[in-house]
């Protein structure tokens, strides 16, 4: 029982970093339509910058966690404007091809700035444990619970409460009627970028403590957390959480209780069972087809 | 140039068009042919490599291309043909019945995951066959009384009749082309007939096709099972060119270099598969060209513009650490895969019809005969 409680937590905690990745993937996907395969490799740049400024340039945990944040935001906007804006509107194939072909930069050109070894960050959070009883949780585990929950918050306050989420909202459900509408879709576009590549960084640097920084971290996590995007179905930001979440407890059990080599797998049996029964995900909208 | 009149069904569906191809390919056939006596040793692995990544481009041509079936789990086909092969290689099956062998089980399990990709379109599509690969991956690494596991399996040199024919000789060399080109003809071939008028038409739209009373379900999984079919059999003469094979062979990197063949050679045609094949190939012996001259070539640039010998030592030092740092091939690959996207979207046989189309109309050419159109409109979840 005990083991299970500590396996369900590790889990709730991985699968939170699943389900921020999988939130990045959602938002963008929602605006525009487009899958943006590098969003794995955004989280590991995120989590690089916070390196630089955290553990290179010694600034305060905080400072570089908001500086690195800042940095991505920007850098989001950037690869939206040169890699995504120029293809939007044409077929899918082209711009997962083109987010594929980002990743693959972003990857290598880590590994030559960075070079490829593992980085670790030091947090606040890195030593301490809490114990209830003869349940040891760690401190860095249960900061990514809590940042998880506290990013979704805001994003729901963002989205349901400011102008912009309101038009954010708009052109994700018609980008053309919210474009003669008088809303700003290329700008606003542009702040999805930003704020899934914010949202990366955030994963990026809570993982830092868990598993290691290094250049392929994004290529490993950002395809587990596909399966977290599709299982809460593609189209829903509660849905990319609760299915990250729920990845991250199957991964967890698995690793625990059945044989070696299940753990890498299960995500993916899991996922190609949820297609197969239910396409549109456990959150996703059913839309019925028009011709 | 030649004008073509098509009067009647025969002409559209003819494997020439005119007499000129015949001779242009009778010419590159024969060039082929005579290629191991004149190439070096390198080169002719290298052009087997061509003849392997160009049968399964063409393979990923009539699903991706024709059918409009994306799949990123090629690599996934390639690994059970090679293992197929590898496995009966050790109970003395002939080559030509494990060479088959290996095509009809991938046949079949390209057939079975052609059932759940029925329901799935795009992005889903793309994910399913990526966690397809996964799974094959990792049984191929668990499974080790048939894969023998992490430690990979050891190919013998293939025997044809009798005959040994080493990984290097000749003979193999032809036997690749030969099933290249069995492929690619039976690919037109197909692509004439109604199967493959019905791959285009699922393609261009699914509605229309179901429609017309094609039974889009069965013409789905016939695609994936004629794919999956033809990269087992690739897989297997993979399998003899590298005679080794072990599952970290068979990654997603694999994979997305087979969507990239037929990305870079693009404009849905089996040209686009050859060529795109002949581009990620060669794209390994240019770099290390490009490392070993680049250098001495930019220093001389240097030289001749009036920079001092110490100077233009000094650049070809820094030019030469920088061709040799880590990851230069994956960034080189990034940037040109994002730049054949944004400004050649048909890849590379687009980019030769358009220089054909130019000469051939010169002074009526206009730009925006190849542009395409933008949907604005929301795809997928409200179509």
């Amino acid at each position: 029982m005990l083991d299970f409680v500590q396996q369900l937590v590790s889990g709730v905690a991985l699968g939170c970093v699943y389900g921020l990745i999988a939130l990045g993937f959602v938002l963008v996907y929602k605006a525009t339509e487009v899958v943006n395969f590098a969003q794995g490799d955004l989280m590991m740049l995120g989590g690089f910058f916070a390196f630089t400024f955290i553990g290179m340039m010694g600034l305060n945990y905080w400072i570089g966690f908001a500086g690195a944040v800042a940095a991505m935001a920007l850098f989001g906007m950037l690869a939206e404007r040169v890699v995504v804006r120029p293809i939007l509107g044409y077929p899918q194939f082209s711009i997962i091809m083109a987010t594929i072909g980002l990743g693959y930069f972003l990857r290598s050109v880590a590994g030559m700035v960075w070079g490829t070894d593992d980085f670790k960050i030091d947090t606040p959070f890195s030593q301490g444990v809490l114990r209830i009883g003869s349940l040891v949780l760690a401190h860095d585990k249960l900061s990514v619970i809590a940042a998880t929950i506290i990013l979704c918050a805001l994003l729901y306050l963002f989205f349901n409460k400011t102008t912009l989420g309101t038009a954010m909202r708009a052109s994700s459900e018609n980008m053309l009627a919210a474009y003669y509408m008088g809303i700003p879709v290329k700008r606003v576009v542009s702040v999805v970028w930003a704020i899934s590549a914010a949202v990366a960084t955030c994963a990026g640097v809570l993982l830092a403590p868990i598993t290691f920084i290094h250049s392929n971290v994004g290529l490993v996590l950002g395809l587990k957390a596909f399966p977290a995007a599709v299982l809460g179905g593609f189209g829903s930001i509660p849905g990319a959480v609760v299915g990250g979440v729920l990845i991250g407890v199957i991964e967890s059990m698995a690793g625990f209780y059945l044989a070696e080599g299940w753990k890498d797998v299960a995500p993916y049996i899991v996922l190609l069972a949820v297609l197969l029964l239910k396409p549109e995900g456990l959150f996703g909208l059913h839309v019925r087809k028009k011709v | 140039m030649r004008f073509l009149f098509k009067t009647d069904y025969e002409d559209d569906i003819r494997l020439f068009p005119h007499s000129g191809y015949v001779v242009s390919y009778g010419i590159l056939l024969a060039l082929l042919l005579i290629a191991p006596y004149v190439l070096s040793s390198y080169l002719m692995s290298q052009l087997v490599f061509v003849c392997i990544y160009a049968t399964v481009g063409v393979a990923l041509m009539i699903l991706t291309g024709f059918t409009g079936q994306a799949s990123l789990g090629h690599a996934a086909f390639l690994a059970i043909g090679a293992y197929t092969a590898a496995y009966l290689q050790k109970y003395n099956v002939p080559f030509p019945v494990y060479f088959l062998a290996a095509g009809v089980l991938t046949g079949c399990i390209g057939a079975l995951v052609g059932f759940p990709a029925l329901r799935l379109q795009g992005i889903y599509l793309v994910i399913a066959t990526i966690s397809f690969a996964f799974i094959v991956e990792e049984i191929l690494a668990r499974w080790e009384s048939v894969t023998n596991g992490n430690e990979g399996m050891r190919v013998k040199t293939l025997s044809l009749l009798g005959v040994t024919v080493p990984r290097d000789s000749p003979t193999f060399y032809f036997l690749c082309l030969a099933v290249l080109v069995l492929t690619i003809v039976g690919t037109l071939n197909l692509l004439r007939s109604p199967t493959g008028r019905a791959f285009v038409a699922i393609r261009d739209s699914e509605t229309a096709a179901r429609s017309m009373g094609v039974n889009v379900a069965l013409y789905k999984v016939k695609s994936f099972a004629i794919s999956a079919a033809i990269t087992g059999l690739a897989g297997v003469l993979f399998a003899h060119k590298l005679s080794f094979i072990s599952p970290e062979m068979f990654t997603l990197q694999l994979s997305i270099e087979f969507i990239i063949v037929i990305l870079i050679g693009g404009s849905f045609s089996l040209h686009g598969a050859v060529l795109g094949a002949i581009f990620i190939v060669m794209i390994d012996p240019f770099l290390t060209y490009l490392k070993d001259d680049m250098p001495g070539i930019i220093a001389g640039i240097a030289a001749t513009f009036g920079a001092g010998p110490a100077t233009a030592g000094n650049i070809q030092s820094k030019v030469a650490a920088f061709a040799s740092l880590n990851g230069l091939k994956g960034a080189i690959y990034g940037i040109i895969i994002v730049l054949f996207v944004l400004f050649e979207p048909l890849g590379l046989y687009g980019r030769w019809l358009k220089i054909k189309l130019f000469f051939q109309l010169f002074p009526l050419y206009k730009r925006a005969t190849f542009k395409r159109q933008k949907i604005y409109v929301k795809s997928e979840r409200n179509r």
